[in-house]
């Protein structure tokens, strides 16, 4: 167990060692919700209602992350190296979880400034929102990098993450919408719950056939 | 003896006789509703039509489990198989409520009806398998892929059901009634036989199309055995 | 056996790579597998890595991840990284004890040492090649696979390489794909062709 951690930690610290490096995915994350958030006011007739906006938040989000995600694997693709993490001992599903934690990481630091840039341009954000995002997150990582490692085995390869990925987002939408919105956030947190245990649990146990025959 | 030997046509048979069966009591037995009318007699097509595409869906769902877990021969093309034929009654579902929107609200979608929402995600969701699969050559690796979307698939169902019924608290979009059938005993008999022959329907081209495509792989193999 | 494979097959759609292929390779043997290009070695390499199944036939190979060594025609090492960066994951993944001791000897040994601390996308092909080395030898495996090993190696790189094989010969087994058998003649137990 302890041993899978520390695979788990190995390889989530070489994704965030490779970005600090390389510098080209969170930067464009940033600069790409900046630009969307800007976008939504045009986008927004007058006497939509806060509200409206803040459906959009979801999207810029889903959007943003969607943006870093297909970055996911290019390293691992470009190189070949996939094959030797694959070869490795280690429990391919730890190659999953090692890059959706570091996928996380880069997503929650674009909402660090997409969400006080939110409620500069928009409304305040609120706790359950907040809430939201972060159980939000969870299940995009967790899917939005399994769906990546399934595209970079494909003749489409990153062109086919946004098709696979969206009707999959659709629940999160509206569970972080519904977490902004109503007076009632708890249900809509609780769903999110759901959806990440759900599908967290089957992206850790199907890892292994999307990497390795 | 017989029946194993022609599967194929005895099932082609069952559901040539049962959907006319359905189509004959859907015409001339049951009731005209007195709400809705006549159009209401579409709802013994589309409900029927729609638990079938769940049913072909859960059918692909299993045979991929079948494949990852077990390895078992030819998993991969039944489950694709019947995800192929799930997508179709999909779009039939699709096109038989958004006709039944159109007569009995005057409109052609209704984002109000869960049922033809949750139809609409899993249709992109499909759609997207086949994008995956063909993007993918042939061998070990495309069935694996397949199989796992396909799993994914039956977890989107409940979950995308679910969110589909949180979001009415802030979509509110203008209901419509459209009441569940409280079904007198004439309704409920029609139902089941629509519903039986829908799903035999699924039976006989599902065998159909595997028995194509496993010619059409064998032919592969004898024409790549000889060159 | 360490390697067993009968009327083993590899296709890739219409294309045979190769058929009926048998193969033997007892504990600490030492077999070169020779043939063209695009002859199915590098194919057969990912067969009994693991990486890729076959079309037809059977394969057995006594080895699991841990004690498999596997060098390919790419290093299989992030650009962004450094030497020692690039080492210290693989040791942590194969669980590689006294890692940093190793690592060091490893780099040493295929004089990276003074470049440990270079990011490999600045590497010559020959550091990259000697790089890919140490990663195979890193948790002395058992089963060497060996895609093209002098490939892009200057004279002393090929010397240090020599050196390293000789030493584990017997010790481990190994399948080496070369075009340049002669070279490895005396350490080989057996050949394979390709056509």
């Amino acid at each position: 167990m302890s041993g899978y951690l520390s695979d788990v930690a190995a390889l989530a610290r070489k994704d965030l060692l490779l970005e600090l490096r390389g510098r080209d995915t969170l930067p464009a994350m940033l600069l790409f919700v900046a630009s969307a958030l800007v976008i939504f006011h045009f986008a927004l007739p007058s006497g939509t209602g806060e509200l409206a906006g803040l459906g959009l938040l979801w999207v810029a989000i889903v959007f943003t992350a969607l943006l870093g995600l297909s970055r996911a694997f290019v390293a691992e693709r470009e190189q070949g190296v996939l094959d030797g993490l694959v070869l490795a001992p280690s429990d391919r599903s730890a190659i999953w979880l090692g890059k959706a934690i570091a996928a996380f990481a880069f997503l929650a630091l674009a909402e660090v400034v997409a969400l006080p840039l939110f409620a500069l341009f928009f409304s305040s954000v609120d706790g359950a929102t907040v809430a939201g995002v972060v159980l939000a997150d969870v299940g995009i990582c967790a899917v939005g990098v399994f769906l990546a490692a399934m595209s970079i085995a494909t003749r489409a390869r990153e062109l086919l993450l946004p098709v696979l990925f969206l009707p999959l987002a659709i629940p999160l939408i509206v569970g972080g919408v519904g977490a902004s919105v109503t007076e009632n956030p708890g249900r809509y947190l609780g769903f999110l719950a759901l959806y990440d245990l759900l599908f967290a649990t089957i992206c850790w146990a199907s890892f292994e056939y999307v990497v390795a025959e | 003896m017989w029946l194993r030997n022609n599967a194929l046509a005895a099932s082609a048979a069952l559901a040539a006789v049962l959907l006319a069966s359905a189509i004959a009591l859907i015409a001339f037995y049951v009731p005209v509703d007195a709400d809705q009318g006549l159009s209401q007699k579409i709802f013994y097509f589309h409900v029927p039509i729609a638990l079938t595409a769940y049913a072909c869906f859960g059918w692909g769902a299993w045979k991929a489990l079948r494949h990852l877990w077990k390895r078992q021969e030819g998993a991969d093309l039944e489950s694709y198989v019947a995800i192929h034929l799930g997508v179709i009654f999909g779009a039939m579902t699709l096109l038989t409520g958004s006709i039944w929107a159109r007569a009995s609200w005057g409109v052609w979608w209704a984002w109000s009806s869960k049922q033809l929402v949750l139809f609409l995600v899993l249709f992109l969701f499909y759609c997207a398998y086949f994008m995956l699969r063909f993007s993918v050559e042939p061998g070990p690796r495309r069935a694996n892929l397949s199989a796992v979307y396909a799993l994914f698939g039956v977890v989107l169902i409940p979950i995308s059901f679910l969110a589909i019924r949180l979001a009415e608290d802030f979509i509110h979009p203008t209901v419509f009634t459209s009441n569940g059938p409280q079904m007198s005993g004439s309704m409920f008999f029609t139902f089941c036989v629509s519903w039986a022959a829908m799903l035999a329907t699924f039976g006989a081209l599902y065998r159909l199309e595997l028995a194509g495509k496993r010619i059409d792989a064998r032919m592969r193999e004898l024409r790549e055995l000889l060159a | 056996m360490t390697i067993r494979a009968r009327g083993l097959a590899m296709r890739y759609g219409a294309k045979r790579v190769f058929e009926g292929l048998d193969l033997d390779v007892e504990p600490g043997g030492f077999v070169l597998v020779t043939g063209p290009n695009g002859s199915g070695k590098t194919t057969l390499m990912r067969l009994i890595s693991g990486l890729v199944l076959p079309t037809a036939g059977e394969l057995e190979v006594d080895s699991d991840r841990a004690r498999l060594g596997f060098l390919a025609h790419e290093p299989l090492v992030y650009r962004e990284l450094t030497a020692l960066e690039n080492l210290e994951l693989y040791g942590r993944l194969y669980r590689v004890p006294e890692r940093r001791e190793r690592i060091g000897m490893l780099l040493e040994r295929f004089d990276l040492w003074d470049a440990r601390s270079e990011r490999t996308g600045s590497f010559s092909r020959g550091m990259l090649q000697r790089l890919a080395l140490c990663r195979v030898f890193l948790h002395e495996p058992s089963l060497l696979l060996l895609d093209e090993p002098f490939s892009a190696l200057d004279a002393e790189g090929a010397a240090l390489l020599d050196r390293e094989l000789a030493a584990r010969r017997g010790r481990s087994t190994f399948l080496v794909a070369t075009h340049d058998p002669e070279r490895l003649e005396p350490l080989a137990t057996g050949r394979l062709a390709f056509a």
